[in-house]
């Protein structure tokens, strides 16, 4: 594993609570992600892994804690800085999460047009819409709409419209889930290429073994809302306890 | 009854919610003319046929009571009121929160449960104004037109059956409506429809933003805003009537 303390973290959380209503989801959830870092997180479902990335993005707003992305904590930002803030930080959803009344060339617009602020008013979108589309390798889907599309081209067109805000941070939340084995591991690779290309920084949520050996720097294991073990893939690959091993099976 | 209050409740923070966000910048016209385009556009067919429908069948049947009495002719200022006063708004209202409600919830809530609404707010987006406000103003906009719409055609289709049965022209059937009706009987039927649409938007946005999880939220979505938005309707239409004829009376 490398030697994070020389680097820089981009996204700090310290002491993260959420429940909802009597269901403790997060019980004091600590996290670094330093730059340039691929951090894999694992948990089981319900174990509060898609929560604490929609908290670290004010979609979900916690109980107590600190979360600290660039040096600004979320909690100190009006709503036009928590946007301008978004705009650093990319999240593929799920499920993908494209507009399905929009073709593929208006869901990449469509954060684009809406930043003039990082990107000034933009009268030809198409140049920065194809360069994003040809880094995922789908430039011909242009005018497609997305019901059209299949799952695996759905997630790498939602990596495209990610991409066109040119983030530095990335938040995967489930990449290869619902995808064919074949489909799943042309998305990690598309993710390795992204980071080689971009020089971002990525938190990985996945249930997905060989996504986190192959994506990552480091991982953090997640039981009942807390972080339980954490290390290389190979470090808690080898560890003994079952908890641990029960991820790895 | 509690989680009844809750509802009304949260309608009503929701309906403040449109009024903070309303005059705020930046103003989606696009996506405003769009939801206008739409709404009034794949109404117009249905809105119209049932206007024709009513009209029709409003006089056919009012006929042979009104000749028992010979009271034939008071027919065009009969159906002219009872149309633009109450028939053509309730009912138009009523078939655009059919159409326009229950589209719109269904459609919000399938945004809501495939993540559609978080990612346009992680993309930078108020979401509310981008998805709400511009449906609110476009239901609170044209819903007045279709009406005005509905019973032009309902009067026509009156109209017509006057002309066939009882050899009425044009002109003197419309001279007799216009010549019945007053100011008094068309501002509040014209003011009441803008709060119909209103009603239609903000129920229908309501329950489609704030849907539950999964395919059963979204069904539930689109049969509560249609539910909903009809009880809100008589109610307001009953408001309507005690407020116009306080009006009335002075």
């Amino acid at each position: 594993m490398e030697d994070l303390s020389i680097k820089k973290p981009v996204i700090t959380i310290r002491n993260l609570y959420k429940r909802f209503g009597d269901n403790a989801v997060l019980n004091g959830f600590d996290m670094d992600l330093f730059e340039g870092e691929n951090l894999v997180i694992m948990g089981k479902s319900g174990s509060g892994k898609s929560v604490m990335i929609k908290c670290l993005i004010g979609l979900e707003e916690h109980d107590s804690g600190t979360i600290n992305v660039m040096g600004k904590d979320i909690d100190d930002l009006e709503a036009e800085e928590l946007d301008e803030l978004r705009t650093e930080i990319g999240f593929l959803f799920q499920g993908s999460a494209l507009y399905d009344s929009m073709s593929v060339r208006e869901n990449l617009e469509f954060p684009l047009r809406r930043h003039t602020k990082k990107f000034g008013v933009i009268k030809d979108a198409e140049p920065l819409v194809m360069e994003a589309l040809e880094s995922v390798g789908l430039a011909k889907a242009i005018d497609l709409m997305p019901d059209e599309l299949s799952g695996g081209m759905k997630r790498r067109i939602a990596l495209a419209r990610t991409l066109i805000l040119k983030p530095s941070i990335i938040l995967y939340d489930e990449p290869t889930t619902g995808l064919d084995p074949i489909t799943s591991k042309e998305i990690v690779q598309l993710m390795q290429k992204v980071q080689q290309q971009y020089k971002t920084s990525s938190i990985i949520i996945t249930h997905d073994v060989d996504c986190a050996r192959a994506i990552a720097n480091r991982m953090i294991l997640l039981i009942d809302g807390k972080n339980y073990a954490e290390g290389s893939f190979d470090t808690l690959r080898k560890n003994h306890d079952p908890k641990i091993q029960a991820f790895f099976k | 009854m509690k989680s009844i209050l809750i509802e009304i409740g949260e309608l009503s923070y929701f309906a403040g919610r449109f009024f903070r966000e309303v005059g705020k910048r930046p103003f989606e016209y696009k996506e405003f003319l769009r939801q206008c385009y739409n709404m009034g556009n794949r109404s117009l067919l249905l809105v119209g046929i049932t206007g024709f429908i009513i009209g029709l069948v409003f006089t056919l049947q009012s006929r042979p009571t009104l000749q028992e009495f010979g009271a034939v002719s008071w027919m065009p200022s009969m159906v002219g009121i009872s149309i633009i006063r109450e028939i053509g708004p309730i009912i138009t209202a009523l078939i655009c929160a059919g159409r326009i409600g229950s589209g719109i919830g269904a459609e919000l809530g399938s945004m809501r449960v495939t993540e559609q609404i978080d990612a346009m707010e992680v993309s930078g987006t108020n979401p509310f104004k981008y998805l709400v406000v511009t449906r609110i103003l476009a239901t609170t906009l044209m819903l007045p037109i279709l009406v005005v719409l509905s019973d032009a055609i309902a009067l026509y289709g009156s109209y017509l059956v006057e002309n066939l049965k009882g050899d009425v022209s044009f002109q003197l059937y419309f001279n007799e409506v216009f010549g019945s009706l007053e100011f008094g009987d068309i501002i509040p039927s014209t003011v009441k429809s803008f709060f119909f649409g209103f009603a239609i938007g903000v129920v229908g946005c309501f329950k489609g933003y704030t849907c539950g999880k999964g395919t059963e939220g979204v069904g539930r979505a689109a049969n509560a805003a249609v539910v909903y938005t009809s009880m809100v309707l008589f109610i307001l239409d009953f408001l309507a009537v005690l407020v116009s004829d306080i009006f009335y009376d002075l």
